[in-house]
C-alpha cells in the first residue's frame, strides 16, 4: 500500500489538465484569427494616430458640459435602475438555484438527494436563459418595443444582469463554509432563516463586491447600449463620433474613467465600513 | 423514553463503517456521558442522535418520533426539540455573539420573526442570561471572531441553553477549556438538564470529568458500545480495555511500563 503512495496521487491529473488547457488554447487563437501584426502596419497606425490626435483639446464649452452632465446622470440612472430591477429577480432565483440551503444535504454530508438536485434545475435554467442573450440584443429589441430612450436600456440591463447576479450569488452561497447553515437546519431552523444567519454573514462581503463591480459593468453596458439608441453617454459618444468631434469623445471617455474610479472607491468604502 | 436505538449501523459513503449494531435506550431526564478513544464513533453517534446523519441500518426513535419516517416539516419540528453542541461551534466570524445565541430558537420562531431578529435582537435579556450562566455576559455585543476558542465554545453552549431543547447532545463541549472552566461548564449543563427534566448526552475525552458529573457512562470503541454502566460500576479494568491501543504499545525489548494505562485528562 505504501509503495503506491510514494508519489503524489494528484500529479497525473494536474499534468493532464495542463496539457488540455494548452490543447484548447491553440485552436482558440487560430479560429479567432488573432494577428497582432496588423496593428503595426504603417497606414493602420497612421489612421489610429489621426483619430487620437483629434482628442486634444478636450471639449469644455459650458453648453457641452451641461449636455455631458445630463448624459452622465442618465447613464448612472440607467445602470442603477437596471441593477435594482435585476436584484429583485436575482436574489430569489439564486436562493432557489443554490444547493447551500438543501434540507436533504444537511443530513447527507452535503450531498443533496437526486430529487432535490432535480428541483434546482428550473431555477438554474431560468438564470441561464436570462443571461444567454447579450444585453445589446435585448436593447435593440426594447428600442423597437418602447421606442428610443433610457427605458430600453434599463430593461435590457435588468434582464441580463439578473441572470448573471443570480448565478454568481448561488455559487457564492455554495462556496462559503456550509457548517453554520447546516447546524441551524439541524436545529429545526427554517431555510430562509438558516440562510440569513448561517450563509449571509460569510457571503455578504463577496456579494457586495461582486454587485458593485456589476454596477460598474452596468455603467459600461449602458454606454454601449446608447449606441443603439438607449440613451445616456453612449448616445452622445455615437453622435460626437459621427461628427468627428474628437475633443468631445475624449471628454466623455474621461468621464467614464471618473465613473469607474467612483465605483471602485465606493466598493472599497462599503467593504471597509459595513463589514 | 427519550431515545431508543435498535441495531443501528452507520456506514459512510466511502464504505467506512462508523457505527455498527448500536442498541441504546435512554429515559427522559437521564444524564449520560459517552467516552472512548479517538475515532471510536462518539461524534458519529451524537450526530446520528441529532438527525444530522441518517443511519444506514436499524431503527432510531427520538422523543417518541421516528425521525426518518417523518416528512420534512415534521422532522424540522422534531429537530427544534433537539439541541446539539458542536465541538467546534459553527458560528460565522462576523456574527455578533447576541445573534449567534438567539439563533438557538430559530426552529421555534417563524421565519419572519427570525429575520426581524436579525435587524434588531428581540430578546437581548434572554441571550445575556444564557451567556451569564457561562460567565460571558459582557461579551454579548462582540463579534465571534474576537473571542478565543474556549469562549467560542461557551457561546455555542449558550445557544443550546437558550434553545432549551428536550434532548441535549454535546460533542466534546469543554475540549477547549481549562479544567476549572470545564468543570463549571459541565455543572451548568447538568443543572440545566435537571431543572428542565431534559435528557443530556455528552461525549468527553476526559474520563475523570465524565465520572464526576454523569450518573451513567457509555464506553464506545470501534463503532460499538463496549459497556453501558452506572458510574459506580465502572471498573478501572474496563477503562483500560476501552482505551488500550495495540499500535502504540511499546515494543517488547523496551523496559516494561507500569501496568496502568494513561487515561487522558483535560
Amino acid at each position: 500500500m505504501l509503495t503506491h503512495l510514494q508519489r503524489d496521487p494528484a500529479t497525473l491529473p494536474r499534468l493532464l489538465l495542463t496539457a488540455l488547457v494548452l490543447l484548447v488554447l491553440w485552436p482558440g487563437i487560430q479560429i479567432s484569427e488573432l494577428n497582432l501584426g496588423v496593428l503595426l502596419q504603417a497606414d493602420n497606425a497612421a489612421n489610429m494616430g489621426r483619430f487620437l490626435a483629434d482628442f486634444w483639446p478636450l471639449a469644455h464649452s459650458a453648453e457641452f458640459l451641461q449636455l455631458l452632465g445630463r448624459a452622465t446622470l442618465e447613464t448612472l440612472a440607467i445602470a442603477t435602475a437596471g441593477m435594482a430591477l435585476a436584484l429583485l429577480l436575482a436574489v430569489p432565483a439564486s436562493l432557489l438555484a443554490s444547493r447551500a440551503l438543501s434540507l436533504s444535504a444537511a443530513h447527507r454530508q452535503g450531498n443533496p438527494s437526486a430529487w432535490s438536485k432535480a428541483l434546482r434545475w428550473p431555477a438554474r435554467g431560468l438564470l441561464i436563459v436570462l443571461r444567454s442573450v447579450p444585453e445589446i440584443v435585448w436593447a435593440l429589441l426594447f428600442v423597437r418595443a418602447v421606442g428610443l430612450g433610457p427605458t430600453a436600456g434599463v430593461l435590457a440591463i435588468a434582464i441580463t444582469y439578473s441572470g448573471m447576479l443570480g448565478k454568481v450569488y448561488a455559487e457564492i452561497y455554495e462556496s462559503v463554509d456550509p457548517r453554520p447553515a447546516r447546524a441551524l437546519l439541524i436545529a429545526g431552523s427554517p431555510r430562509l432563516a438558516a440562510f440569513a444567519y448561517g450563509v449571509l454573514p460569510n457571503a455578504a462581503a463577496e456579494m457586495l463586491s461582486y454587485s458593485v463591480y456589476r454596477w460598474e459593468c452596468a455603467i459600461r453596458a449602458s454606454v454601449i447600449m446608447g449606441f443603439v439608441g438607449a440613451g445616456g453617454l453612449g448616445q452622445q459618444i455615437d453622435l460626437s463620433m459621427r461628427m468627428f468631434a474628437g475633443g468631445e469623445v475624449a471628454s466623455m471617455l474621461l468621464t467614464f474613467l471618473l465613473l469607474v474610479l467612483l465605483a471602485d472607491q465606493l466598493s472599497r468604502v462599503l467593504r471597509e465600513r459595513l463589514l | 423514553m427519550s431515545l431508543r436505538l435498535a441495531g443501528v449501523g452507520l456506514t459512510h459513503a466511502n464504505g467506512q463503517v462508523a457505527l455498527s449494531e448500536i442498541d441504546l435506550q435512554v429515559a427522559r431526564g437521564e444524564r449520560v456521558a459517552i467516552i472512548g478513544p479517538s475515532g471510536a464513533g462518539k461524534t458519529s453517534l451524537l450526530r446520528l442522535l441529532a438527525t444530522s446523519l441518517q443511519p444506514t441500518g436499524g431503527s432510531v426513535q427520538l422523543l417518541d418520533c421516528q425521525p426518518w419516517q417523518l416528512g420534512n416539516r415534521a422532522r424540522q419540528t422534531l429537530r427544534a426539540r433537539i439541541g446539539l453542541i458542536h465541538q467546534a461551534p459553527p458560528l460565522p466570524a462576523r456574527q455578533r455573539v447576541v445573534t449567534a445565541v438567539l439563533a438557538g430558537r430559530l426552529g421555534q420562531w417563524s421565519w419572519p420573526k427570525g429575520l426581524l431578529n436579525l435587524l434588531y435582537p428581540l430578546d437581548i435579556d434572554g441571550a445575556r442570561a444564557a451567556l451569564q450562566r457561562l460567565d460571558l455576559g459582557e461579551k454579548c455585543f462582540e463579534r465571534c471572531d474576537q473571542l478565543s476558542g474556549g469562549q467560542l465554545q461557551r457561546v455555542g453552549i449558550a445557544r443550546v441553553l437558550y434553545q432549551a431543547p428536550e434532548l441535549m447532545l454535546a460533542d466534546e463541549p469543554v475540549s477547549a477549556m481549562d479544567p476549572v472552566l470545564a468543570a463549571h461548564t459541565l455543572k451548568v449543563l447538568n443543572d440545566d438538564a435537571q431543572q428542565r427534566g431534559a435528557t443530556l448526552l455528552a461525549s468527553l475525552h476526559a474520563v475523570d470529568l465524565a465520572l464526576a458529573h454523569f450518573p451513567r457512562i457509555i464506553g464506545v470503541r470501534e463503532g460499538r458500545v463496549v459497556f453501558d454502566l452506572p458510574r459506580e460500576a465502572v471498573e478501572p479494568a474496563a477503562l483500560e480495555a476501552l482505551y488500550a491501543n495495540e499500535q502504540l504499545q511499546p515494543s517488547h525489548s523496551e523496559a516494561p511500563t507500569t501496568g496502568s494505562v494513561q487515561i487522558p485528562r483535560c
